[in-house]
C-alpha cells in the first residue's frame, strides 16, 4: 500500500516538473529549489503555514465530530421536536457554503450577537458547522446500521440507554463509518484553505503571499498542492490504520 | 409450589400494532421456581407475550407485575425490572466487538456496579456452567451457534435475573447443536431457576415444564400441566398443533 502512494506521488511530480503539456512553458523551479538560499527562504515561508493548516483541521475536526455525534443523537430521537431539531440543523448548516460561512462567521457574527472570535476560531467554528452536519448524516447511517437486537440485549441486561450507546452501539457503529469518516477529515484538512481569505496564515495564505513577490504563481501553486497531497496521504493512511485496528476484535471464524 | 409468591402477574393484558390485535385478554401468572413453556403456531403471539415482561413491547391495556413492581414507562421501575429479568434470544445478540468475557461483564460491572475482579469471577462461574470457560477469550464470530447461545445465557445469569425469558432459543441452530443448548436450560431448570420458555422443542417442554400454554392468534388458547396438555387436549386447536408438531 505504502510503495504504490509513494509511485502516484513521485509520478505526479516528475509529471509536473517536466511539463507535460506543448504550450512550451518553461517551469521555473528555483522559486522553490532547495539548492539555493532564496529558494530555501521561500520553502520556509511556504510550510511556515503547515502548522496553522494542520491546528485548524484538527480542532476543526474534533469540534464537528463532537458537535455531529450529538446533532445524529437528536436526530434518532422517539420525541419529535428532539428529531426535528436535529433535521432542521442538518438542514440548514449543510446547505451553507464553506466560503460563505467563513465569512459570515468572521464577519458577520461580531455584528449580529457581538461575538468576535478571531480568525483562527472564526476558521474553526465555520469548517466545524458545516461539517458537523455531514458527520451527523454519517453518525445517523452508522447507528441505524446496527441491528435492532444489539439494542434489545443491551436493554435486556438493564444496561441504561447511555451505556448502551457508549459500549454497545457506538463502538459497533464507528467501525463501519470508519471509511466515510475519514473521508470527511480529508476533505476538511482542503476546505481549511478557505480560511486564508480572512487572513489566517496557513498554507494557501503563504502561497498567496509569495506570488505577489515572487512572479512564479505555477509553481507556487503546484507546491502548495503538493503539500495538502502530503497530508491527505498521511490522513489516510491513519484512517487505514485505525481500520485495520478496530478489524481486529470482529474476527470471523478460522 | 403452588404456595411460592408469584413472580410474574399479567393480568389482562392486550396489545395492538395498528389495526392487528397481537394479544387478546392475556392472563398468566408465573410463581418463583416455575417452568411455563408457551407455544403456538407462529404469529400465534407467543413471542410478542414475553417480550412484554421485559418491556420490549409495550402492552396497551391490561397490567403486568414483575416481582411486585408494575411495568409502566417510569424509567425507574423498567431498569428494576430489567436488571431483574433475563432474556435470551433466538438470534442470541451477543456483542461481537466485545470478547466472551467482556460480553459477560458489562452488565453486572456497568448495572450492578461490580468491580472487574468480582465481575470476572462471576462470569467464569457461569462460563463453567455452561460449559465453555475455555473460550473466555474469544470473540463471539469465533463461536459456533450453540457455543454462541450458551455464552447469551451466561450473560443474562450473570446478572443474577429471578426469572429467565426464553425466546425460541434453539429455533436459529444447526440440529446438532440444540442439545447442548437444551441441556444447560434443563440443568438452569433443575437448579431452581423461574423460567418463561417459548419453544418447539416438545421434548424439553415434556421434561421441564411445569405448566404448558397454548396459544393462537394473540390467545391463550389452553392451559395445562403437561401431563394432561400432551394426552388429553382440551381444544380442537391444541389438538391439531401438537398433531402436526409431534408427527414427524
Amino acid at each position: 500500500m505504502l510503495p504504490y502512494r509513494i509511485v502516484v506521488v513521485a509520478l505526479l511530480a516528475a509529471l509536473l516538473t517536466t511539463g507535460c503539456g506543448n504550450t512550451g512553458y518553461t517551469w521555473g523551479w528555483f522559486v522553490v529549489s532547495p539548492w539555493t538560499s532564496k529558494g530555501q527562504t521561500n520553502l520556509q515561508f511556504l510550510m511556515s503555514g503547515l502548522g496553522w493548516t494542520l491546528a485548524l483541521a484538527i480542532c476543526a475536526i474534533i469540534v464537528s465530530v463532537v458537535t455531529g455525534l450529538l446533532v445524529s443523537l437528536l436526530s434518532l430521537s422517539s420525541t419529535r421536536v428532539v428529531a426535528w431539531t436535529g433535521r432542521v440543523y442538518v438542514e440548514c448548516f449543510r446547505s451553507i457554503p464553506m466560503l460563505v460561512m467563513v465569512l459570515w462567521v468572521y464577519y458577520g457574527l461580531p455584528v449580529v450577537l457581538g461575538i468576535e472570535l478571531g480568525i483562527f476560531a472564526s476558521g474553526v467554528v465555520a469548517i466545524a458547522l458545516c461539517d458537523s452536519a455531514f458527520e451527523a448524516e454519517i453518525f445517523r447511517a452508522g447507528i441505524q446500521s446496527i441491528d435492532r437486537g444489539q439494542h434489545e440485549a443491551a436493554e435486556s441486561i438493564g444496561l441504561p440507554w447511555l451505556d448502551k450507546m457508549r459500549f454497545v452501539i457506538l463502538p459497533q457503529a464507528i467501525r463501519r463509518i470508519l471509511p466515510p469518516l475519514g473521508n470527511q477529515f480529508v476533505y476538511m484538512l482542503k476546505t481549511s484553505s478557505l480560511v486564508s481569505i480572512i487572513g489566517l496564515p496557513e498554507l494557501t495564505r503563504k502561497a498567496n503571499e509569495l506570488v505577489v513577490t515572487e512572479p512564479r504563481p505555477l509553481e507556487i501553486y503546484t507546491f502548495l498542492i503538493l503539500e495538502y497531497l502530503v497530508l491527505i496521504v498521511i490522513v489516510s493512511m491513519g484512517v487505514r490504520y485505525l481500520e485495520r485496528r478496530m478489524a481486529v476484535s470482529d474476527r470471523r471464524p478460522a | 409450589m403452588p404456595s411460592n409468591p408469584l413472580i410474574v402477574q399479567i393480568e389482562s393484558v392486550s396489545k395492538f400494532y395498528g389495526s392487528f390485535q397481537a394479544l387478546r385478554n392475556i392472563s398468566l401468572s408465573v410463581r418463583a421456581g416455575e417452568k411455563v413453556v408457551i407455544c403456538g403456531p407462529s404469529g400465534s403471539g407467543k413471542s410478542t407475550l414475553i417480550r412484554c415482561v421485559n418491556r420490549l413491547e409495550r402492552h396497551e391495556t391490561g397490567r403486568i407485575t414483575v416481582d411486585g413492581v408494575e411495568i409502566n414507562d417510569e424509567a425507574r421501575s423498567l431498569a428494576k425490572i430489567r436488571s431483574e429479568v433475563g432474556m435470551v434470544f433466538q438470534s442470541f445478540n451477543l456483542f461481537p466487538h466485545l470478547s466472551v468475557l467482556d460480553n459477560l461483564t458489562l452488565g453486572p460491572m456497568r448495572v450492578r456496579k461490580l468491580s472487574r475482579a468480582e465481575a470476572e469471577q462471576t462470569a467464569m462461574h457461569y462460563l463453567e456452567r455452561v460449559r465453555i470457560p475455555e473460550q473466555a477469550k474469544k470473540y463471539p464470530g469465533q463461536l459456533s451457534g450453540g457455543q454462541q447461545q450458551r455464552v447469551a445465557i451466561a450473560r443474562s445469569l450473570c446478572m443474577k435475573p429471578k426469572l429467565m425469558l426464553f425466546d425460541e432459543p434453539t429455533s436459529a441452530l444447526d440440529p446438532e447443536m440444540i442439545n447442548e443448548v437444551l441441556d444447560v436450560m434443563e440443568k438452569l431448570a433443575q437448579d431452581g431457576m423461574t423460567m418463561l420458555v417459548v419453544t418447539h422443542e416438545m421434548g424439553f417442554a415434556k421434561r421441564v415444564a411445569d405448566t404448558m400454554v397454548f396459544m393462537d392468534k394473540g390467545e391463550m388458547v389452553e392451559t395445562a400441566p403437561p401431563a394432561t396438555f400432551f394426552s388429553s387436549p382440551r381444544t380442537e386447536r391444541c389438538q391439531l398443533f401438537l398433531k402436526q408438531i409431534l408427527t414427524h
